[in-house]
């Protein structure tokens, strides 16, 4: 039922998205262990084709690989052939002529994900492509919501921020839809992608009605140099007019939870007492982060058949 | 000279109003007659019984690249392009390299042309030295060479001012002023269209705004100095009305339109393909259906491919690295065919925008089946299915949204001056 790689939210069906949420809750168990490591891909080969900088992600997914005892290889594109003006799509042909078990990729442009796993012989991941779609985020973000409220359908899920520019609210946006939840976005109107309301969310320019009621708030990160003066007039007004604090967010649930992909501005879209408070799942997000990879590159390394693949990993995990 | 007699075609001929079954003898380079049961003596005869004889076609929007950019296409090359598409006349753009800002390029083109193409090919000069946006050409001594139009296509003057003074000038010479009509600090970095679709993509759009802006700022340049402006490759429904509320009031102002954009919505850039990245980019449908009405009452003149040839390796990146453009010679009549299967437009309605208005918009030889007009012609059979490989077409570039995908329509022989240049089972017979 899952693909051969995992490009977008946008491709996933509802029993991909609970298959792979489970076998990650399989997963966190091993994360807790005093030895952290299972042998299951042990012998693949994973490369980490990253040619944006990253490291939370990166690292994420090496750790996650490394607990299921596969090789994992980082390419980043500062130490590489890039600087020589060698092609993405060549480099790609070369990682794959080193006959990779899985590759995740991450660039800056939207759409090279899919045009490098078009030209490979190796499954890809995309780790983040541009503005498009984040999806391992995104799955991180469910599970952390799911084990938070114990559901994700009927909830009612607020993204604030530039989702003009963020792969993580557009992977969120279908991913939360799939499974039932009520998915707002609020932002300036400059922030606001064109025809958003066709991927069946509402829309908000005002930060307090998009947050009324709300289950879950999950903040974006602003892009403070890059946008300052050209999509919102500076940092101060967009803080006061977008940025959550304790007070903003009484009239969401009481229960309500704050998430953030991380990094944070502090002080800017995220107040502190926020940022560190009760209501903050953001360090549970980046600790489910390393299961929901491993369940991933379980699921989409060596591809073992469905029903094998279920018995073994309930046996690797007791 | 020889005769050639082509028997018992469907003949479209716009420029008389033709539409009916009949045989067509072409002599010395000229239509000689178009009849019932004409003569065969002395004649070549070729039966077309079934098929669709019409002007050759005039594309007033092409790239042949050279001088400079050889590795993407040549005069040779692209000629050979025309003629296996069915274009007998071809008027090529200025961003070679050098730029054609400057006579002696407009010699090596129409030198370079003579020798090598099959296909007549006329240089359109750029507006301004080095495409600019500042200096204006020597027009005089541009159109004394042989430059049919001035244009800096793709680099847009964006100064409003040279803009003003380049059209006012060009009444001197009488010769259109093409304009790509986009406003590069609304598009800003947009590579897609704006919409629902760039937002699925995550990548940056390019708003329909972008082009209205611009046309309406040169459709109201163009009333104020009373020079002809073309908008080249038409894109939004916004761009359409008022290119026909200019031309309703008189303003100097005519269009053209690229079979991909009276073909493709933006959709088809879904999957990423840099095949279907172009300037401007694929619209919505209700810009599609906004072109089609345009190119049927007459507000968009005519058809050009804007064939665009880019080598692989160019193409294969991303989206946003990849160049715009795709190459569309060989493509274009049964792309365009889908407006007349859909009823939109007659045979003969079709025949005029892909020849006749061009050639009256470049003042050139063609666009007629009357007796006396150059023979230039068309034998096109619209029923035959093939599919397109750009591997066995006749431009060097491959890139092409429509690589690989059945094609109905195709053109089964060409002729330039009487002479037989394309026939569909031996290719091009050019020297």
């Amino acid at each position: 039922m899952i693909g051969r790689d995992l490009l977008s939210m946008e491709d996933l069906s509802r029993e991909d998205i609970e298959k792979i949420l489970d076998t990650a809750a399989h997963m966190q168990e091993i994360g807790q262990r005093a030895v952290k490591k299972v042998p299951s891909l042990r012998g693949r080969t994973i490369v980490n084709l990253f040619f944006e900088s990253s490291t939370r992600t990166r690292m994420s997914f090496e750790i996650a690989g490394k607990r299921l005892s596969a090789d994992v290889i980082n390419f980043s594109a500062s130490s590489s052939s890039l600087s020589k003006s060698e092609s993405i799509m060549d480099t790609a042909r070369t990682v794959d002529a080193m006959d990779p078990d899985l590759v995740v990729v991450r660039h800056k442009v939207a759409g090279v994900p899919k045009i490098i796993a078009d030209a490979l012989s190796a499954p890809v991941i995309n780790a983040g492509d541009g503005a498009h779609e984040h999806p391992t985020q995104a799955l991180l973000d469910m599970l952390t919501v799911k084990q938070a409220k114990g559901r994700i359908a009927g909830l009612t899920v607020t993204i604030v921020g530039d989702v003009l520019h963020s792969r993580v609210a557009r992977s969120n946006i279908y991913g939360f839809i799939k499974m039932g939840a009520e998915v707002r976005i609020a932002a300036p109107p400059t922030m606001l992608p064109p025809g958003i309301e066709a991927l069946g969310v509402k829309a908000y320019t005002s930060l307090r009605q998009a947050i009324e009621g709300a289950d879950v708030v999950m903040m974006l990160r602003i892009q403070m140099e890059r946008l300052q003066g050209a999509l919102f007039p500076s940092v101060r007004e967009y803080s006061e007019t977008f940025g959550l604090s304790r007070t903003k967010l009484r009239v969401a649930k009481p229960d309500c939870i704050v998430m953030h992909p991380g990094p944070i501005n502090r002080g800017v879209e995220l107040s502190h007492e926020l940022a560190d408070g009760g209501e903050s799942v953001i360090l549970e997000q980046v600790r489910n982060g390393v299961a929901l990879r491993m369940a991933l590159l379980y699921l989409f390394t060596g591809r073992p058949s469905k029903d094998e693949e279920v018995a073994a990993l309930g046996e690797e995990t007791k | 000279m020889s005769r050639i007699l082509l028997r018992g075609g469907r003949v479209l001929d716009p420029a008389t109003n033709t539409d009916k079954v009949c045989d067509l003898l072409m002599e010395d380079g000229l239509v000689l007659e178009v009849g019932q049961k004409l003569s065969a003596e002395d004649a070549v005869v070729r039966d077309v019984s079934g098929l669709w004889v019409a002007p050759g076609f005039c594309d007033m929007h092409v790239h042949f690249r050279e001088p400079g950019l050889e590795y993407k296409e040549d005069i040779a090359s692209g000629g050979r392009a025309a003629v296996a598409g069915g274009f007998t006349s071809v008027a090529c753009m200025a961003n070679t390299e050098p730029v054609n800002d400057d006579p002696a390029v407009t010699d090596f083109i129409i030198d370079r042309a003579r020798a090598d193409s099959p296909a007549r090919v006329y240089p359109i000069a750029a507006a301004t030295k080095g495409l600019q946006g500042q200096v204006m050409t020597e027009m005089s001594a541009l159109v004394e060479a042989g430059a049919v139009a001035f244009s800096d296509d793709g680099s847009t003057i964006m100064d409003g001012g040279v803009m003003r003074n380049v059209l006012e000038y060009s009444c001197l010479v009488k010769k259109p002023v093409i304009v790509h009509a986009e406003d590069c600090c609304i598009r800003g970095k947009g590579v897609v269209n704006e919409g629902p679709v760039s937002t699925r993509l995550g990548l940056p759009g390019n708003p329909t705004a972008a082009e209205d802006v611009l046309v309406a700022r040169d459709i109201a340049l163009a009333k104020v100095t009373g020079a002809h402006v073309h908008i080249a490759h038409v894109s939004s429904a916004g761009a359409v009305e008022q290119i026909r509320d200019a031309r309703a009031r008189g303003v100097h102002v005519t269009a053209e339109v690229t079979p991909h954009h009276i073909e493709l919505t933006d959709e088809a850039t879904l999957g990423y393909d840099t095949n279907t990245k172009m300037a401007p980019p694929l619209r919505s449908q209700a810009d599609v259906d906004a072109c089609q009405a345009g190119l049927v009452d007459g507000t968009i003149d005519c058809i050009a491919t804007d064939h665009a040839p880019h080598a692989v390796h160019e193409k294969d990146t991303d989206f946003i690295e990849a160049p715009c453009g795709i190459i569309g010679l060989e493509t274009a009549l049964p792309v365009c065919l889908g407006m007349v299967r859909s009823g939109a437009l007659s045979p003969l309605e079709m025949m005029r925008r892909m020849s006749t208005e061009g050639v009256k918009l470049l003042n050139c030889p063609g666009g007629s089946l009357e007796v006396g007009a150059v023979a230039d012609v068309v034998v096109i059979d619209p029923d035959l299915t093939w599919t397109y490989d750009p591997m066995k077409g006749y431009s060097k570039s491959r890139n092409s949204p429509w690589s690989g995908k059945p094609l109905t329509g195709r053109v089964l022989a060409t002729y330039v001056g009487g002479k037989l240049v394309f026939d569909v089972n031996e290719g091009v017979l050019f020297p």
